[in-house]
């Protein structure tokens, strides 16, 4: 495979383990040599894109050119130069059926 | 960081949290962070993904719909800066479902709507250490009136 350079989408929350940088250009053949890049990088990204096991945390999606990687190959997922690499928040919650609120804590 | 929304904007909200009852209804926030404010220029309300018999106390933002909010977002020079939910019949404050699905920096914006009526809401943004929430403030301001429009 050949290594492509392509621009990867930083969402909000994690620029500020990117020096702000919403667009990081990275390089590999794969999403997961992507990632490697990208950590390589940042190294304080890891722990919040990977989980120990080194799998995708279930909260991070990743679009490759509009499509979740969990529909295509995973990590394994072929990238080429040109390629629309983007981090998604899964975005989740709601309340709970037996009333245990987080009361703030003072600080 | 204060979170500053228009009152057509939050009307937007309410009316999209209130129409969802006795459901949660969700949607994204789109703006810009700046000198420690987020000022929200649109009001995306997106579908709840969970299943329906779920709905009722769980939300989830279909990922294609969180995806068309980072573009519309990025094609306005813009941020997703935020997400906002309903707590149908309870308060506007975090659950601890909410804190371990939250992401830090963006703000969580909850209505708490009671019999079908949007009667409260607070925004939250999530402590770096994941402990807890801060409660934000919230300001709501009334949206500007386009010159030519004011007579």
């Amino acid at each position: 495979m050949n290594t492509a350079l392509i621009g990867l989408k930083i969402p909000a929350p994690l620029r500020a383990y990117t020096d702000q940088q919403a667009i990081v250009q990275v390089s590999g053949s794969t999403v997961h040599q992507v990632l490697e890049s990208l950590t390589g990088q940042y190294p304080r990204l890891q722990t919040h894109l990977l989980g120990e096991d080194g799998k995708l945390r279930s909260f991070v999606n990743i679009y490759l050119n509009g499509r979740d990687i969990r529909r295509l190959d995973g990590l394994r997922t072929a990238v080429s130069q040109g390629d629309k690499l983007a981090i998604i928040p899964a975005i989740a919650g709601g309340q709970i059926k037996e009333g245990r609120w987080l009361d703030p804590s003072p600080r | 960081m204060r979170l500053a929304l228009t009152d057509v904007q939050m009307g937007q909200i309410r009316a999209h949290c209130e129409a969802t009852y006795p459901n949660e209804g969700c949607g994204i926030l789109i703006g810009r962070a700046q000198e420690g404010i987020k000022r929200a220029e649109m009001v995306l309300a997106t579908g709840n993904g969970r299943e329906s018999s779920a709905q009722r106390n769980r939300y989830s933002i279909p990922p294609e719909e969180i995806l068309a909010g980072e573009l519309k977002a990025e094609e306005m020079g813009l941020d997703v800066i935020g997400y906002f939910h309903s707590h149908p019949d309870h308060p506007a404050r975090p659950s601890e479902f909410d804190r371990e699905h939250a992401w830090p920096w963006y703000s969580y914006l909850i209505v708490s709507v009671t019999q079908g009526e949007a009667l409260s809401r607070r925004s939250w943004q999530l402590r770096e250490d994941r402990s807890g929430f801060d409660e934000e403030r919230l300001v709501v301001a009334a949206a500007e009136i386009p010159k030519g429009e004011a007579e």
